[in-house]
């Protein structure tokens, strides 16, 4: 593995590598001293051009914890708002001698172009691009499923995952689509068909239009995704009469949650809306565990760190990036 | 473990069984006498192996410890310790995959901790080991049992517990193999001495 740019691109066996060396991140992390010195003298960047907080507090956190140095590098404030290019930005970060470029940016494939242009030599993890995949939030979802449902170990063979909401705009259902494939569970995707992508019955998992319906099948786990407001033009975009219609027809509500198998968890990749896609009710019930995800982030995010940066990089991969810039 | 048991081999394939078995058995039940002569006793030991084989030998050394220790329950006074993540050598080698640390329930502080590893070699794994003993807690003393020292140390660290010294070159390579793991017992000597 040399960069992190795409949940598709992980085989089943480097996906539950990820989640193993996660498991002992995590288990580091209850501890007194949390801080390792795995990392020691690497410099982790993390490069954001779109506004974050979990993610980039997690990456952070992770980079931290391993004793790696943080440079936080965000559009706002930067040369970026003076017009500054990608890859003049990339060029800057080559000659501040970054190991790792962790990116977010709003043009799905940006982080692409920054691992393959030949800018930079250093890994590049992908922390959110445009609508295209969000491949970190797919490995601790993936990870938090684990923990739950199939014992803490291996993969999620024969698991029932259910993501509803806005999936046209959600890079987490596309990472999560691919990665819980990968894994061997199945996948239903509930949403209005306007919130649907073009193309969406190519995906690996099965579509829905109606969430009771789709509840009535049993999942083992509900996962809501936030309705993204600002990525839709206009006051609801016409992807949906009004919120409280959505909310009516989509939303997690008590008595949906009722409906749920006594097993199965919520999840929600966060920021919430509540009393949108996710009642009070639900958001905070003893079977939601997106506060869990959160801490589950940063154990993820330090494995993803620790498996790109700890060990030697091949004389291969390293010719790959020698393009002039 | 780690590069210890990793050096290079040289082409040559002939190998020799230096400890059978019974040798092995033999110096981990003498081992296990030695620990309780030195301490008066086994009152606040902890054994911790270090993976992959440090840990079968941690077992077996509190299988012998209980076994003629009144008191000593072989579960409690034994873990394990992963020193992947302390190493000094991550950035020269292809990545390593991290083992699991299990300490005993009461931890290691105020306690004595015995380090328990197949192979001493050039000591940079114990002193990967106690940076992380001293991230878990802080016991009252830290000793070093290994089945194997094969000398070459790069660093000034001893063994206080040794099965068998073992004078090898460098281009040999010593293979621990132990029934849990590898499905039998026996210490390897591969490739030619100089």
């Amino acid at each position: 593995m040399r960069h992190l740019l795409c949940a598709k691109d992980l085989s089943h066996d480097e996906a539950v590598l990820i989640l193993d060396t996660a498991a002992q991140m995590a288990a580091t992390q209850s501890r007194e001293i949390k801080k390792l010195p795995t990392l020691r003298g690497r410099t982790v960047v993390n490069l954001f051009f779109e506004d974050s907080t979990r993610t980039r507090i997690s990456f952070e956190a992770a980079a931290k914890r391993l004793s790696a140095d943080v440079i936080n590098f965000s559009a706002k404030g930067s040369s970026v708002s003076k017009g500054e290019s990608l890859k003049d930005t990339a060029l800057t970060l080559r000659a501040m001698g970054a190991d790792a470029v962790v990116v977010r940016h709003p043009a799905s494939g940006a982080p692409h172009r920054l691992a393959h242009a030949g800018w930079i030599d250093s890994a590049v993890v992908n922390a959110g691009d445009g609508t295209h995949q969000h491949p970190t939030q797919a490995l601790l979802d993936a990870f938090t499923l684990r923990r739950h449902l199939a014992g803490g170990t291996g993969d999620l063979d024969g698991l029932h995952v259910t993501i509803v909401g806005d999936v046209l705009h959600s890079r987490v259902a596309r990472s999560n689509v691919d990665l819980l494939g990968t894994l061997g569970a199945h996948v239903t995707l509930v949403a209005p068909p306007t919130l649907l992508p073009v193309g969406v019955e190519a995906w690996p998992c099965e579509v829905d239009y109606h969430l009771d319906s789709a509840l009535a099948a049993g999942p083992d786990a509900v996962m809501m995704l936030r309705v993204q407001r600002e990525r839709m033009s206009g006051a609801g975009g016409g992807f949906f009469p009004s919120p409280q219609e959505y909310s009516r027809l989509y939303g997690l509500d008590q008595r949906r949650l009722a409906a749920l198998p006594e097993h199965a968890i919520v999840m929600h990749p966060g920021p919430m809306n509540r009393g949108l896609e996710i009642s009070a009710d639900a958001a905070d019930s003893a079977r939601s565990v997106i506060v869990e995800q959160v801490s589950n982030g940063v154990a993820v995010r330090m494995a993803v760190l620790y498996l790109l940066l700890a060990g030697t990089r091949t004389p291969a991969a390293d010719d790959e990036t020698k393009v002039p810039a | 473990m780690g590069p210890d048991t990793r050096a290079q081999a040289g082409s040559s394939s002939n190998e020799a069984e230096v400890l059978g078995p019974a040798d092995i058995g033999r110096a981990l039940v003498r081992i296990a006498h030695e620990i309780l002569e030195r301490n008066k006793g086994a009152d606040g030991v902890v054994l911790l192996g270090i993976p992959t084989r440090g840990l079968p030998l941690a077992r077996r050394l509190a299988a012998n410890l209980a076994a003629v220790e009144t008191g000593v329950d072989a579960e409690t006074i034994t873990g394990s310790l992963d020193v992947t993540m302390y190493r000094d050598d991550l950035a020269h080698q292809p990545t390593r995959t991290i083992g699991a640390t299990h300490l005993p329930a009461e931890g290691i502080d105020g306690r004595l901790v015995v380090l328990v590893d197949d192979v001493l070699y050039s000591g940079r794994t114990i002193r990967a080991a106690l940076d992380a003993i001293s991230d878990l807690g802080r016991p009252r003393a830290v000793q070093l049992a290994v089945l194997v020292d094969r000398g070459h140390r790069e660093l000034p660290i001893r063994a206080d517990y040794v099965g068998k010294n073992l004078p090898t070159a460098s281009t040999q390579r010593v293979r621990v193999l132990l029934a849990e793991t590898d499905g039998r017992d026996g210490v390897l000597i591969e490739g030619e001495g100089r």
